[in-house]
């Protein structure tokens, strides 16, 4: 494949995982009261996804990037 | 001291500094040196995004819903994984075809037409002008606690006072002056506006060090980090019902995350900088993940400002949508308080310019233009109108930011910003269908985009607008609680009796399902036209390698000069002259004389023109100046049937060539087998024929002279009658070996299988060659082993072969110093046997060929020994008893023949 369709296609896979990840029943597994050193795990699960997500992001196309 | 006069100071100061910034990048882009093709800048002038409603709202949101503020951003970063896809193809298309706004978009895409330009700029500046009247509140609302500082006093209602003494009034005239002069000093032909988003790159570093300057101060100035915030909100109670989902729950959570991503991508600002002001397809992949990144950054402290505010200011005195500013105030910090002003003043004038920009391109274009054009008659204007275009345009700045304050004043304090922001993006969301749609599926038709957009807005207006102003006390609010003239099922928040979602939701339920219903339902009610099926193949082929180029589908002809004449009339002469002649350049041209009155160069003069006055009225101008002959479907479906079956048959020509290729390599290489086969058996024929004419030759001369004189002497006749048989021997040995060979290739030879003792049959050859070695004094050695190496064999053949490779050595060892030893080994295979001599070895280059047939080692003779015929035949005898024969050489150290033998198993 070349580079160029892979990167397109690994894109479209970070695109499922966002929706997997925000938009899916996934986050309402952490909306309990439970936390983590008094910071709830929602809010937790939430920053570290979204931060997981954009680091996806970059590893996909920092090949690319001149 | 913070006071009145300080804060507008600072800002002026801000705002100036932001205009020299546009200044030095707009100057630098004249000089060709852009500063704004940097991916970074560009990823940094897409976070124009974020305005006074992230600044401001989202603390506020926070506060009343817990993270439900976090879909607006989590939208964007799950949408820019597929900008790979959808956005770049919207810059290619923009690029090619000069679109210079989303009207010119979406009416280009569905067959040029005003009327559907028209609609999209109205949806878009009622749709919007909410959103600007947000921004106007925030500034002045924070302008106004600010001035209060030391005290916390939140403003009171705006409608309280006369326009003239309203200071949001004096915002609005500021930034529509400032908007003007960032956005419309020249039209220029792209609509691309450099120092623009050079300082708006600036505004969103500001915006963002602001606010997390702000946080961390709250977080770990305020308290001890985040943990401490958390605890102690918990213990107030303020954390539980932060977690638990808002109203609508899950639904209004997806509905949120889609409606911000379609929004990033089709708000009008949005499209301005991510398509229109974009310098090239390589910026999109810095920022598909350094925009997410930036949304990320901003949002971390929302939360724990949102919490110590409430422990901050318990009980709702001090809204919640000021948290930003007035935790700095309380705590007497007020240069940060300051700081954090300008930030929000920054995000919010940043909102403003570009949309305004963006707003008043389409309103010049879609809306005036048309007109305009009806009033000239379709024809062109006799003079230079650039500067019309022009004040139209600021005129349009002017009254957009009027519509604004408008609002703002009228309907903007009933409800909180989150809110009115949404309702822009739900009416901004009404252009998805059509463009997104049009990227991909070609059978849209313009009625269909008419009817999509004209119900969705419909449905917006109904479901959303309408209902805004009942609850800002326009209307009467029963029309909302109990539905239009009292019928239940038309309520506006419960269409249908779809209930229990929240109101976004809803009207984004609605809204979309009308819009993308009549949108399919009306394209399909007939086939796309000349002019729709052009543009849609434009459109949705843009990013295949082999797509038509405008050109292709013009039809005409045209004075250049005229050509020339009429675009200077709406971009300035100079401007005009300048593009037609760098266009000009790049086809190698001399000068623009030279250019042909074809559809290429009228192509490019419309491309030209609809950067000005957008593609519609572009096409309108140029096809009344050229002796246009439209194009009928039948003939843009020929035009492009042709394209496709002119690129199937070189595709097909590609492949025969290349087998035509492959076909003559192989000719070529069985020819030249053919040549050297050919010479290999003439060489045969004049080496055998040589050899078999010297014996025939003696044999005959020494018989004549027997014949001749009966009278020789006994002793000669002996000797003489000996050379006759010894030659008729050697004759009789080549004949055989010939006949040997073509029996063995031909396999029709005799092979017989007995049993053979190897050690025992190298010392018979050596025995009966030991004759050959002593005339040339060449020592012979042998190694056998003790034990006999029994197999199964020819006897006869195998000797051949020894004697074959014992005779070879004694011809190629030197007088009187050679040396040849046999040696007999165990070897994996089998029996190893090797016959080593000293001689003066065989090139690298002859090893592989020796036992060919016809081959002769040189060997330093001049003359071939021999036939040539012995090796290979020793191969033929070698392989056929499942041995391998093979030579090891190097010049001058001597030769080893070897093969092996597979044991009896």
């Amino acid at each position: 494949m070349k580079r160029s369709a892979l990167t397109g296609h690994r894109l479209a896979a970070a695109f499922l995982v966002g929706l997997l990840l925000f938009c899916s029943p996934i986050p309402a597994l952490f909306d309990r009261p439970s936390s983590w050193d008094a910071i709830p795990t929602l809010y937790l699960y939430l920053f570290g996804a979204w931060a997981a997500l954009i680091g996806l992001l970059a590893w996909i196309l920092q090949g690319q990037d001149e | 001291m913070l006071s009145g006069t300080l804060v507008v100071v600072a800002s002026f100061l801000y705002l100036g500094l932001l205009f020299a910034v546009a200044y030095w990048a707009d100057s630098r882009a004249d000089k060709g040196r852009s500063v704004i093709s940097s991916p970074t800048v560009y990823a940094l002038s897409l976070a124009v995004y974020c305005t006074a409603w992230t600044y401001y709202g989202s603390v506020g949101r926070a506060a009343a819903t817990g993270i439900g503020f976090l879909p607006i951003y989590l939208g964007p970063t799950i949408a820019a994984a597929l900008w790979g896809f959808l956005l770049l193809k919207m810059v290619r298309v923009s690029k090619t075809q000069r679109i210079t706004s989303i009207a010119d978009f979406i009416a280009s895409r569905y067959g040029k037409s005003h009327l559907l330009g028209g609609l999209v700029t109205v949806i878009a500046i009622v749709g919007i002008v909410p959103y600007i009247a947000l921004q106007l509140k925030a500034i002045s609302t924070s302008f106004s606690i600010l001035v209060q500082y030391p005290e916390i006093v939140m403003p009171r209602y705006a409608d309280s006072e006369p326009v003239w003494a309203d200071k949001a009034f004096y915002v609005a005239l500021l930034l529509a002056a400032f908007t003007i002069l960032f956005g419309t000093r020249h039209l220029d032909a792209s609509e691309r506006h450099e120092g623009m988003v050079a300082a708006i790159a600036v505004e969103s570093v500001v915006k963002l060090v602001a606010f997390t300057t702000v946080g961390i101060f709250v977080t770990f100035g305020l308290f001890g980090g985040f943990t401490d915030v958390f605890q102690r909100a918990a213990e107030a109670g303020h954390v539980k019902p932060l977690l638990e989902p808002a109203e609508g729950g899950y639904a209004s959570w997806f509905s949120l995350c889609l409606l911000a991503g379609l929004a990033v991508m089709l708000l009008p600002r949005q499209f301005q900088v991510a398509v229109v002001e974009s310098s090239g397809e390589r910026q999109l992949r810095r920022a598909i993940w350094l925009f997410p990144l930036y949304l990320l950054l901003i949002n971390i402290f929302v939360l724990p400002i949102a919490l110590a505010g409430q422990l901050q200011f318990p009980g709702g005195g001090v809204d919640a949508d000021t948290f930003v500013l007035t935790l700095p105030m309380v705590h007497q910090q007020e240069w940060l308080a300051l700081f954090v002003f300008i930030g929000g003043l920054s995000a919010a004038t940043g909102m403003v310019i570009v949309e305004t920009i963006a707003l008043s391109t389409m309103a010049c274009n879609d809306l005036v233009m048309p007109a305009l054009l009806r009033r000239w008659g379709h024809a062109p204007p006799l003079q230079d109108v650039s500067a019309v275009l022009l004040r139209i345009r600021r005129w349009a700045i002017v009254v957009i930011l009027m519509l604004g304050y408008a609002y703002f004043r009228l309907a903007g304090e009933a409800y909180a910003l989150v809110s009115i922001g949404l309702i822009s993006f739900a009416a901004v969301a009404q252009f998805a269908p059509a463009m997104i749609v049009g990227l991909y599926w070609r059978g849209g038709t313009r009625d269909g985009a008419l009817a999509g957009l004209a119900s969705g807005f419909a449905v917006w207006l109904y479901t959303l607008l309408l209902p805004s102003f009942a609850k800002s006390g326009w209307l009467p609010m029963a029309f909302v609680e109990a539905g239009p003239l009292g019928i239940g099922w038309l309520k506006p928040q419960a269409l249908f009796g779809l209930n229990g979602l929240d109101q976004i939701s809803h009207c984004l339920f609605w809204s979309l399902t009308a819009n993308i219903g009549a949108f399919l339902a009306v394209s399909l009610l007939r086939a796309p036209n000349a002019a729709e099926t052009t543009q849609a193949t434009l459109f949705v082929d843009a990013l295949k390698k082999d797509r038509p180029v405008g050109g292709g589908f013009w039809r005409g002809s045209a004075e250049v000069e005229e050509l020339v004449g009429l675009t200077g009339r709406f971009l300035g002469s100079a401007r005009a002259k300048q593009a037609f002649a760098d266009h000009a350049r790049k086809l190698g041209l001399r000068s623009v004389s030279e250019l042909p009155a074809d559809a290429h160069t009228v192509s490019f003069a419309e491309t030209l023109l609809a950067g000005a006055i957008g593609s519609a009225s572009a096409r309108v101008m140029v096809s009344s100046v050229t002796k246009e002959e439209p194009l009928g479907l039948d003939e843009v479906m020929g035009i492009l049937d042709e394209a496709s079956q002119i690129r199937a048959y070189s595709h097909e020509l590609e492949q025969k060539s290349q087998e035509l290729q492959e076909a003559t390599k192989e000719l070529r290489a069985a020819n030249e087998r053919l040549l050297e086969l050919d010479r290999m058996k003439d060489d045969f024929m004049s080496s055998v024929t040589h050899e078999l004419r010297t014996p025939l030759a003696s044999i005959r001369a020494f018989s004549e002279i027997l014949q001749d004189t009966p009278d020789l002497e006994s002793e000669e006749r002996t000797r003489f009658i000996g050379i006759i048989v010894s030659e008729t021997e050697r004759l009789t040995r080549l004949v055989n070996q010939v006949l040997d060979l073509a029996k063995i290739e031909s396999g029709s030879a005799e092979w017989k299988t007995e049993r053979v003792d190897l050690g025992d049959l190298i010392q018979q050859s050596v025995d009966s060659t030991e004759q050959i070695f002593l005339d040339r004094d060449a020592k012979i050695g042998l190694r056998l082993p003790e034990r006999p190496a029994v197999l199964w064999g020819d006897r006869d053949r195998l000797m051949q072969v020894v004697l074959n490779l014992l005779s070879n050595a004694a011809k190629f060892v030197p007088e009187e110093a050679g040396k040849v030893t046999v040696s007999l080994r165990k070897h994996p295979d089998g029996f190893l046997v090797s016959v080593e001599d000293n001689g003066s070895g065989i090139p690298a280059d002859e090893l592989p060929v020796i036992f060919e047939r016809f081959r002769q080692g040189s060997g330093g003779h001049e003359k071939p020994v021999g036939t040539g015929l012995g090796l290979p035949i020793s191969r033929r005898i070698i392989e056929h008893m499942g041995g391998r024969i093979w030579a090891e050489s190097a010049p001058g150290e001597g030769a080893t023949f070897s093969f092996t033998l597979p044991k009896p198993s």
